[in-house]
């Protein structure tokens, strides 16, 4: 595993999961513009990364950046290495395609396909060409998601007759229902009233068992609910542009409470957004 | 006055802006403002009447011209010469049948793929801005043009009016009504399912069928639907490419019967057998629209 050095000198983590993803982005360019640069991001195994900072920063962008998302901007151009088990996402012969099979992801606003219940969870599977038994599956998928008690009896209704916290736990089952390694979520939550936040929350750190979670956020607070570990990316705008960078990483209560960096000590305690 | 800053006299006492005394909040039916919206509703209300009387009134006109002549002779027999009693239009049924269904299998496909171009794979190309214009212009075009173009690249090199040469002048007309009635249902498909598919691991072919197509089906069929409505009542392009046929159809290559067409003919004639069938034709024709719609709406309902 591809252990990053600086990251190990760092944290006062207790003992350490394997790397599953380790991002060393260099440069990150939308056209001519530079949005993010020099930021390495290794993501553990069965746990939560949280990508924090303001907004601007390049957080979506670098998690986007991990399971080749971005590749559908076309004047997207990544520079760096993403290596995902030792393999570099970013090497000529990968397939994204085949990349985002492994590597699922949640979105900001919930977006369930206009189909029923069923089939947007049983999606992923059928496109994988599951063989075995579905139902179970979906079953499976909608409980790890903790809403088969709300879903089962309406199995076919419309993914887009539930509520939006409902919708968004939907999305995670669909997203879990192919057993991806990795799951990138971004803003999960922002769209959602309380409530339904904290169930996702909760469900989030039941999926770390299983799963391994990089988690943008704009809310601090939910940084330090779930997350193990924390990235704080911040705005460079010494070169007459607005660029991302990856200020500091660490443990989440490190990144809280006694960070090496002033600027992240100044965005923790909420002195700038 | 447990509460006396909430009282009227204090907030006025407080509120520079607040007139004096308290204004009335009833309602005042005879003010200028209140007349002018009730004037205006009225208008709007009745200009919504008159839209439809012109829908009405045909409709009523077909049932009671067309209705009586309706009977299992009428959708079946062959239209009766000059001085004939009795006879119908079954040819010219299957004549639009046959046409509209030709015009069907060749609008329906090239004008999804187009859409699937427009609306997904290249929107701000060069090519699709033309596209867009052309097709746009061409829902203008005047459908006699169709026929008059039909005629010189296929009834001369084939040197025969027939069903063929008929259908593909509809297509022509069906064209540009399915491009954009699919384009615009496929781009209404939001970008965050589309980006879900993506990130599910689909390739562009997969999100396109599996996701963009299904979600926009229910409007792309509304739009062939409307096509196929427009093609059906059109008369022009026939003139010069199926022109008309006493017999049922035996071949795709000669002339061909067709409801538009007989009631063109047979309305200009000074016979009353005649004149009554074009009216029993119509009243076919709009019913075959109408079923044709009903079914479109039945089977396009917006499933999810």
């Amino acid at each position: 595993m591809n252990a990053n050095p600086e990251m190990m000198a760092a944290g006062t983590a207790p003992a350490r999961n394997g790397i599953v993803m380790d991002c060393q982005l260099e440069k990150v360019f939308y056209g001519d513009f530079l949005a993010v640069r020099d930021s390495k991001v290794p993501i553990e195994k069965n746990k939560i990364t949280g990508f924090i900072g303001p907004s601007g920063c390049g957080k979506s962008t670098v998690l986007r950046s991990l399971n080749r998302m971005n590749d559908l901007i076309p004047i997207f151009r990544f520079q760096g290495k993403v290596s995902y088990h030792g393999q570099d996402i970013y090497d000529k012969k990968v397939d994204p395609v085949v990349v985002r099979r492994y590597i699922g992801m949640v979105f900001q606003q919930p977006n369930p396909f206009a189909m029923s219940i069923y089939d947007n969870v049983a999606f992923g599977l059928r496109l994988n060409g599951f063989k075995g038994n579905l139902d179970e599956r979906v079953e499976k998928a909608l409980q790890g998601a903790a809403c088969w008690n709300e879903v089962k009896d309406k199995l076919k209704n419309s993914g887009l007759s539930l509520s939006g916290g409902q919708q968004q736990r939907l999305c995670i089952a669909r997203a879990i229902a192919t057993e991806p390694d990795v799951l990138l979520m971004d803003e999960p939550c922002s769209a959602l009233d309380p409530i339904a936040t904290r169930r996702v929350e909760e469900l989030m750190i039941e999926l770390k068992d299983k799963y391994t979670i990089a988690l943008v956020t704009h809310n601090m607070q939910q940084a330090m609910r779930v997350a193990d570990t924390t990235a704080f990316f911040g705005v460079d705008i010494s070169q007459g542009s607005r660029t991302g960078y990856l200020v500091e990483m660490g443990p989440t209560k490190k990144i809280f409470e006694e960070p090496e960096q002033e600027l992240t000590r100044q965005y923790v305690r909420g002195e700038f957004s | 006055m447990s509460v006396p800053e909430l009282t009227v006299e204090s907030n006025i006492r407080n509120l520079e802006a607040v007139p004096r005394s308290l204004p009335s909040l009833h309602r005042a039916p005879l003010e200028m403002r209140a007349l002018k919206s009730g004037f205006l509703s009225v208008l709007t209300w009745i200009a919504a009447l008159l839209a439809s009387v012109p829908l009405f009134s045909v409709i009523y006109e077909l049932v009671v011209a067309g209705g009586s002549r309706l009977s299992w002779e009428t959708l079946t027999a062959l239209p009766p010469s000059a001085f004939d009693l009795g006879g119908g239009f079954g040819n010219a049924i299957v004549g639009t049948l046959v046409m509209v269904g030709i015009a069907t299998l060749i609008s329906v496909p090239i004008g999804i793929l187009a859409a699937v171009y427009l609306a997904i794979l290249d929107p701000d190309s060069k090519l699709a801005h033309t596209v867009r214009f052309l097709a746009k212009v061409l829902t203008g075009f005047p459908s006699i043009l169709a026929g008059v173009f039909v005629y010189a690249v296929m009834v001369v090199t084939m040197k025969t009016y027939s069903a063929l040469a008929g259908g593909v002048a509809l297509a022509v007309l069906m064209l540009p009504t399915v491009v954009l009635a699919a384009e615009q249902a496929m781009a209404m498909v939001p970008k965050k399912m589309k980006d879900a598919a993506f990130g599910m691991g689909c390739t562009r072919t997969q999100v396109i069928l599996k996701v963009v197509l299904p979600t926009g089906a229910s409007g792309i069929l509304t739009g062939v639907m409307l096509a196929i409505a427009g093609a059906a009542g059109n008369s022009a392009p026939l003139l010069f490419t199926a022109l008309f046929s006493d017999y049922y159809l035996r071949s795709l290559t000669e002339p061909t019967a067709s409801l538009a067409i007989l009631i063109f003919n047979f309305s200009g004639m000074p016979y009353e057998n005649q004149i009554q069938l074009a009216w029993a034709a119509s009243l076919v024709l709009v019913l075959i629209v109408l079923v044709f719609n009903i079914l479109a709406r039945i089977i396009g309902r917006q499933k999810y």
